[in-house]
């Protein structure tokens, strides 16, 4: 049973790593760089797929894409400029986190505006109760 | 308060939903607006079909608009499209540039010996490098860039004939008025 249990753990321990790997290797200079590169990556969307993300995805441009993001990487270029280029070219949609501007302020405060008028509404109602439930006790028979 | 609350809540939920729903039966989201409309189309020299040595690049076109279609011979949905630019699309009266994306050069070549050239000039992109300049993400795409060089209206997916005569056409047109 325990040797069993430590097969799946190594298999699961392998799997994480391949997922990592397997896709394409680049040649990294560093740990560090490639940790980036991943991170940089997890952020980006595949414009074919578009539920994964360029480091997930097998598609062939995103492929490609990972590619000028490591090329872009090589030449120095900041997460900023990366994405940038990427916008440039593909628009926001690129991104999973659009970013804040006036076209997106509906999308980013359209929860917290959600949530303060249902706090809003909840209050108002509340105010009309509690004079019933006062009135309640005093109706109470003793 | 209490009563009236939740039928205008529901209502409005309702409405919403429906909304959501009419609006992805009429926008395919897929299609991506591109950021590079009314922006020079990007800079870009690339190899002829038929004569990779001489290349054709963004310099030598200008002064004139023209179409670039963005076609392959693996991609499907270009099959669709081919016989539509055989024949609207040659009516245009503006020059046709076949942008071979990601292909085989004699694969291609025996695409449009098969099913007909509608292009004036067929430029390769093997590697793809350009058409990420371009923005593209799935064949076909199309492209049509003014006299100054400047991306002014972009399709994603096939052409159909009434796309071209309700879409295409009039963008050329007005591009005829701007510069007599």
């Amino acid at each position: 049973m325990t040797r069993l249990l430590w097969c799946l753990l190594a298999l699961f321990a392998v799997s994480g790593w391949a997922s990592a790997q397997a896709i394409d290797p680049l040649p990294f200079k560093s740990r560090v760089e490639e940790v980036r590169f991943q991170h940089l990556t997890k952020q980006l969307r595949c414009m074919v797929c578009q539920n994964e993300s360029l480091a997930d995805s097998n598609a062939e441009l995103a492929r490609d894409l990972r590619h000028a993001v490591f090329a872009l990487m090589q030449v120095g270029k900041s997460d900023a400029q990366i994405k940038h280029y990427l916008t440039e070219r593909y628009s926001d949609f690129v991104l999973y986190d659009p970013p804040f501007r006036r076209g997106t302020l509906l999308l980013w405060l359209g929860p917290i505006l959600l949530l303060l008028l249902t706090a809003a509404a909840l209050i108002a109602t509340d105010r009309g109760r509690i004079p019933s439930r006062t009135q309640a006790r005093q109706e109470e028979p003793w | 308060m209490m009563r009236t609350l939740p039928l205008p809540g529901f209502a409005l939920l309702t409405a919403l939903f429906g909304f959501g729903i009419r609006w992805n039966s009429h926008h395919d989201p897929h299609e991506v607006p591109s950021p590079l409309i009314d922006k020079p189309a990007p800079a870009f020299v690339l190899p002829r079909l038929d004569h990779p040595g001489q290349s054709l690049d963004k310099t030598s076109m200008l002064g004139r608009p023209y179409l670039v279609n963005v076609f392959a011979s693996w991609c499907i949905a270009c099959g669709e499209e081919h016989p539509v630019l055989m024949t609207a699309g040659r009516k245009l009266g503006i020059p046709l540039i076949g942008y071979n994306y990601k292909d085989d050069p004699s694969e291609a070549k025996a695409w449009l010996a098969r099913h007909g050239n509608p292009y004036d000039q067929v430029i390769t992109d093997r590697s793809g490098r350009t058409a990420i300049d371009f923005g593209v993400y799935g064949a076909p795409e199309s492209f049509l860039v003014d006299a100054g060089g400047v991306i002014r209206y972009k399709h994603i997916g096939p052409f159909t004939a009434e796309l071209i005569a309700t879409e295409l056409a009039p963008a050329i047109a007005a591009l005829r008025r701007e510069a007599p």
